[in-house]
């Protein structure tokens, strides 16, 4: 299938409006909210760990959407978005441990503890760091698509199973966050923190597809040229 | 028929990998060896205090036979890809879902007889006294070697096929078998116990889940995997 490159568009615009959207939402959360009664100015870290966590989420399950597509429809586009949003939810799961250790050390004492949900998300990011290796290793687009697809979906299937065998095994966490377990004063800020996260990864998950879109067409553009052909337009 | 005819072909690829290897034998007396030698190197690790050792004892089995089985998955296409046998055998009329099958069967059986032999080891090396239970622990051991195989049989046929396959099967591999490995070591940790606390069940029941979803999982995508 030949591919088109993509245009450039009003992405963008819309790259700029989520960090300054990001930008007002930290320091909105930051000035409105007042400090924990035990943790202080230290639950900041609650405004990017939890969206992070989030999105991450959102990203892990874009994954396994779109490699079904593919295996569906056989539109190598969509393999492309399944490497982008696997590539933007590894970053976002490192930094939702990384956000998680430093908050649990001074909190918990210790920054690590072999509870559910926190040995899941490592386990996750070790997943997800196979299924780019995967990619990494294997040259040709086809076999990588459709390999890549397997990998993706079979990480998204193994979630729940990893995350109840691990919390059979030992749990600790403290129940999950979101806006209706929070004291009101931080449910606000927790929201706006997590659309920009939204935003920020929408824009990035986008901007890895055109690159890798552009690099796709590229290589089929010189494929085209030493084979001789006219084939490409 | 489709069905006995998927079944027939699956046999025959079953039974083909089974004869070589058991005319060779080096490919099964070497990872035999080596899961025995990851015992030793665990023994090393935890003691030589004997109430330690026999307390890892469920977790030490357990990864060696997944050290040593993974070169086994490995193992059984690097062989077919060795003067283009894969090809040959695509070629084959029917579905390549008997392939799959096949070569399932075949690791499965490999896979018992390691996981018998490490068991055996560990029995010797780490003062394990077979338990009372040992029919439920025989089930544990079967439901645990079928998760292993699944998911190793399918993930070699993409890691064998690809650059830097010695590093990508275990990369892609164990971060997905941490369920299995994690319910057969509190399995047989409990009923090396004597299962007085009875949660060996639940353990059993997830391994039932795992293998389930994930038998049905790996025959859906295999065509997608191997065709490629």
């Amino acid at each position: 299938m030949i591919l088109e490159a993509p245009k450039p568009g009003r992405w963008a615009w819309f790259g700029w409006f989520s960090i300054v959207f990001l930008i007002a939402a930290q320091a909105i959360s930051i000035a409105i909210s007042p400090p924990d009664r035990d943790m202080g100015d230290l639950q900041k870290i609650l405004y990017i760990h939890v969206p992070a966590a989030w999105n991450m989420g959102i990203c892990y399950l874009l994954v396994a959407i779109y490699s079904l597509r593919y295996l569906w429809k056989r539109d190598e586009r969509n393999d492309l978005v399944a490497a982008s949003a696997a590539e933007v939810g590894t970053v976002l799961n490192g930094l939702t441990l990384a956000l998680g250790m430093i908050w649990g050390r001074p909190t918990w004492g210790v920054w690590w503890t072999w509870d559910a949900r926190l040995t899941s998300t490592l386990i996750m990011f070790l997943v997800f760091a196979g299924y780019l290796a995967l990619r990494a290793f294997v040259e040709e687009p086809e076999r990588r698509a459709q390999w890549s697809a397997a990998a993706g979906i079979f990480g998204a299937i193994n979630y729940p199973v990893v995350y109840m065998s691990v919390r059979w095994w030992r749990t600790l966490h403290q129940v999950q966050s979101a806006p209706s377990t929070l004291d009101p004063a931080y449910t606000l800020s927790l929201r706006l923190n997590a659309f920009a996260i939204l935003f920020l990864c929408i824009y990035f998950i986008r901007r890895r597809y055109e690159a890798a879109l552009t690099e796709r067409v590229a290589e089929q553009t010189l494929q085209a040229a030493v084979l001789g052909g006219a084939a490409r337009g | 028929m489709a069905f006995r005819d998927d079944w027939m072909r699956a046999r025959a690829v079953a039974w083909k990998d089974l004869t070589a290897e058991r005319r060779s034998k080096a490919g099964f007396n070497s990872v035999a060896a080596l899961g025995i030698t990851i015992l030793v190197l665990f023994g090393f690790a935890l003691g030589p205090d004997a109430e330690a050792i026999r307390a890892a004892a469920p977790g030490a089995l357990w990864l060696a036979a997944l050290f040593a089985g993974v070169l086994a998955f490995n193992r059984s296409y690097q062989v077919e890809l060795e003067g283009g046998a894969l090809d040959a055998l695509l070629l084959f009329p029917g579905s390549r879902r008997s392939l799959f099958a096949g070569k399932l069967l075949a690791n499965f059986v490999f896979v018992l007889l390691l996981v018998a032999i490490v068991v055996a080891a560990s029995l010797v090396l780490f003062h394990v006294a077979v338990p009372p239970t040992w029919p439920a622990m025989l089930l544990v051991i079967f439901l645990g070697a079928v998760g292993l195989t699944t998911l190793g049989t399918f993930y070699a046929a993409m890691a064998s096929r690809s650059r830097a396959r010695e590093v990508l099967l275990p990369l892609l591999l164990f971060p997905m078998l941490v369920p299995v490995l994690l319910a057969a070591m509190e399995a047989t940790k409990a009923l090396l116990a004597g299962d007085v606390m009875r949660d060996a069940r639940a353990w059993i029941s997830l391994l039932v889940a795992y293998d389930a979803i994930f038998l049905s999982a790996t025959f859906l995508a295999f065509d997608a995997v191997i065709e490629a």
